[in-house]
């Protein structure tokens, strides 16, 4: 049985996730924005495992500018839709987009080198973890709990 | 609205961790940023532009091969004809590695205003591919028996010489007398004699001599001057430079044709000067492995090594030059070294000083070489305020002890172990090499540069300024003055290691110092290391 007083440390649990999440995301958008010569190019070039080539097509001097302005668009919606607790699960979505892109870029499967990892993975690695973090805060919003959204919950009650 | 305190504080909660999470963010790159203004201030670098180079205007310049080897069909790809078999092969290569993109590169350069006329090759099967390759309905190409022949047909403006290197000097000789231009393969020369000759004809000639150093096309190189020039290293005192290879190829254990016969090659030719032996494929198609034909890590590595750091410093020929080493690591009847130390000392040379007067003089170039270990060890300046890493990247470390820059170091806003400076024109293009002897390559800066981030073939650079030149005037990256100091310094190192001695350069009147009882000349072509007065057999 869930009582109120669980339903209430449920509910603090899943905000705090959110907020830390949310705070890497705009830290990482943030640092992306204000460097213009950043550039996801290293990232798509050194690709791996089965979607190597796609990525890879990703580096052209065409298409990259856009690649890069999509990513620091995408953490920065991340970062502030779950900061401020407003529109969460669309937030939530693209978090779990761009994270499942990250993963297969460079995914931790077995027999591929891992470039740039601080820690030893096995199938499972951070930005999974990550992306699992963000399908909770899809499916158990708590923007009304803490956010922008408790607002928009009390215009909903007056209308 | 009936909003309560603690709806506020719950509802805007978020808005403070924003804001203070953006606010971090741009300070810091902001921060970053400034103290990298700071430095790149003080160092006040400017990276090079491209250089412009005036059109190949008028009738297309008609250009004889002479040699089609593994080196004269590059020269020809830079000159913008490519076989139709290295073509497949490219085709297929970049099936199986879509970041190999020499034949996408090769058909994005721009075309020359030149005109294969003719070709000249002792082995029939080079020759006809040649012909085959490049011969069109309204440009059938000639095919030359030798190369006074291809020199006096009337036919040619200008003739590239990538041929072996006994053959460089005699065939430039011959051309420039007949005011015909000249693009010829390093070293300039395989002997002293002809170094000078070589000279006075150029000097002589109404032509234009260009030696085939690529790499002085390379952005980073003249960056690499600009940063020595502005004095950010300081006083350089060594230079470590180094060949570093393992595999048959950068042996030059070249594949031996299956058409190679008697029959096919016009064995005499080939020969020339050379001591008169029999037929032996081996020796046609891996002569730098002999010092009758080509003169080993000296004069094939060691001068891409010296030229480029010639080309940013401007230093000149080595007063003294001793070596050592030997053949330690291909014992295949070779009688050049595979293993190769040269040191050249420029006790007069300066590259400027932070420190009193009269403190810091003089350098030492240190060349070591090995054909049985692929460690990457890159060329490096050494400088009393900083150390250079050069290559197609350029790093500069401070020094901890340096005196330029000791207020920064002690303020933090330099440290030792962090680069102060990187020039990377190739931040943005990925790069596939084939082989271990192209990275080889690829990583001294010496096959290709950056012009916007596009990657560009060195040769195909230094070809057209060589033939801009030839049209409009003007100067050349590595004319007669730079080839004779790389020949001489290259020839004092093999006769260094060939004799066993130093060999001593009289600046003032520009010869070596002779050593009694040595004929410099017979030594350098001498079939091995030289054993003085008594037994001088053929190794």
């Amino acid at each position: 049985m869930v009582t109120t007083a669980h339903d209430r440390k449920v509910k603090i649990s899943i905000t705090l996730l959110r907020v830390l999440i949310g705070w890497h995301f705009l830290y990482e958008g943030i640092v992306k924005l204000y460097n213009p010569e950043w550039t996801s190019f290293g990232y798509l070039a050194s690709a791996q495992g089965p979607f190597k080539s796609i990525f890879y097509s990703l580096t052209a001097p065409s298409i990259i500018d856009w690649v890069d302005n999509l990513n620091v668009t995408a953490l920065l919606v991340v970062g502030i839709t779950f900061l401020l607790g407003i529109f969460e699960k669309k937030g939530a979505l693209v978090g779990i987009c761009l994270l499942g892109l990250y993963y297969l870029a460079h995914p931790s499967f077995p027999g591929i080198q891992q470039i740039n990892v601080e820690g030893n993975y096995w199938l499972v690695n951070k930005n999974l973890i990550e992306l699992g973090a963000c399908i909770v805060i899809y499916n158990y919003p708590t923007a009304r709990f803490f956010g922008l959204g408790l607002f928009r919950k009390r215009k909903l009650i007056k209308k | 609205m009936n909003w309560t305190r603690r709806d506020l504080l719950k509802g805007l909660g978020g808005l403070p961790i924003l804001g203070a999470v953006w606010w971090a963010g741009a300070a810091s790159v902001v921060n970053r940023k400034k103290k990298r203004a700071e430095i790149l201030n003080q160092l006040n670098i400017s990276p090079s532009l491209p250089k412009a180079v005036p059109g190949i205007g008028g009738d297309p310049i008609r250009i004889g091969i002479i040699g089609f080897g593994i080196r004269g069909e590059q020269l020809c790809r830079s000159l913008g004809f490519a076989t139709e078999e290295w073509k497949e092969e490219m085709r297929m290569v970049a099936q199986e590695d879509p970041n190999n993109r020499a034949l996408e590169d090769f058909l994005r350069q721009d075309k020359l205003n030149v005109s294969l006329t003719g070709v000249c090759d002792v082995f029939d099967v080079r020759a006809e591919k040649a012909l085959r390759s490049f011969s069109t309905p309204d440009n059938k190409i000639k095919r030359y028996a030798t190369y006074t022949e291809m020199i006096h047909s009337g036919d040619m403006d200008a003739v590239v010489i990538a041929t072996p290197d006994h053959w460089h000097a005699p065939m430039a000789i011959e051309a420039l007398n007949n005011n015909i231009h000249v693009y010829v393969e390093k070293p300039m020369t395989h002997t002293i004699e002809e170094t000078y000759e070589l000279r006075e004809a150029a000097k002589k000639s109404k032509a234009t001599l260009q030696i085939g150093h690529q790499h002085r096309q390379t952005l980073s190189f003249r960056t690499a001057k600009d940063i020595v020039e502005k004095g950010i290293l300081g006083h350089v005192s060594l230079i470590q430079t180094n060949t570093n290879r393992n595999d048959d190829n950068g042996a030059w254990n070249y594949d031996i044709h299956n058409q190679a016969s008697a029959q096919t090659i016009d064995w005499e030719q080939f020969l020339g000067s050379a001591p008169k032996i029999p037929f032996n494929k081996n020796h046609f198609f891996r002569w730098r492995k002999w010092w009758a034909y080509g003169s080993g890590l000296s004069g094939d590595l060691l001068t891409h090594d010296y030229d480029r750091l010639n080309c940013v410093l401007n230093m000149g020929i080595p007063d003294t030059v001793s070596a050592s080493g030997g053949i330690y690591t291909h014992n295949d009847g070779r009688n050049v070294p595979d293993v190769l130390q040269v040191n050249m000392e420029f006790p007069r040379f300066s590259t400027g000083s932070s420190q009193v007067e009269g403190k810091e003089q003089g350098m030492t170039f240190c060349y070591s070489a090995s054909l049985g270990n692929s460690f990457n060890r890159p060329t490096i300046l050494m400088g009393h305020d900083a150390t250079m890493e050069l290559g197609n990247k350029l790093t500069i470390w401070p020094d901890m002890a340096s005196t330029k820059y000791a207020d920064m170091l002690e303020g933090e806003k330099l440290r030792p172990n962090i680069p102060m400076y990187q020039y990377n024109p190739a931040a943005n293009v990925p790069d596939a090499v084939s082989s271990a002897t192209s990275q080889y390559f690829a990583d001294k800066g010496l096959m290709w540069t950056y012009i916007d981030g596009v990657r560009v073939d060195s040769t195909f650079l230094h070809m057209r300024e060589w033939l801009s030149v030839i049209k409009n005037g003007g100067k050349l990256s590595c004319g007669i003055k730079e080839g004779f100091e790389e020949a001489i310094s290259a020839h004092m190192a093999g006769l260094s290691w060939k004799t066993g001695r130093k060999i001593e350069w009289d600046a003032e009147n520009e010869v070596l110092k002779p050593i009694s009882g040595i004929n410099f000349d017979e030594v350098l072509l001498f079939n091995g290391k030289w054993k003085e007065s008594s037994e001088n057999l053929e190794v």
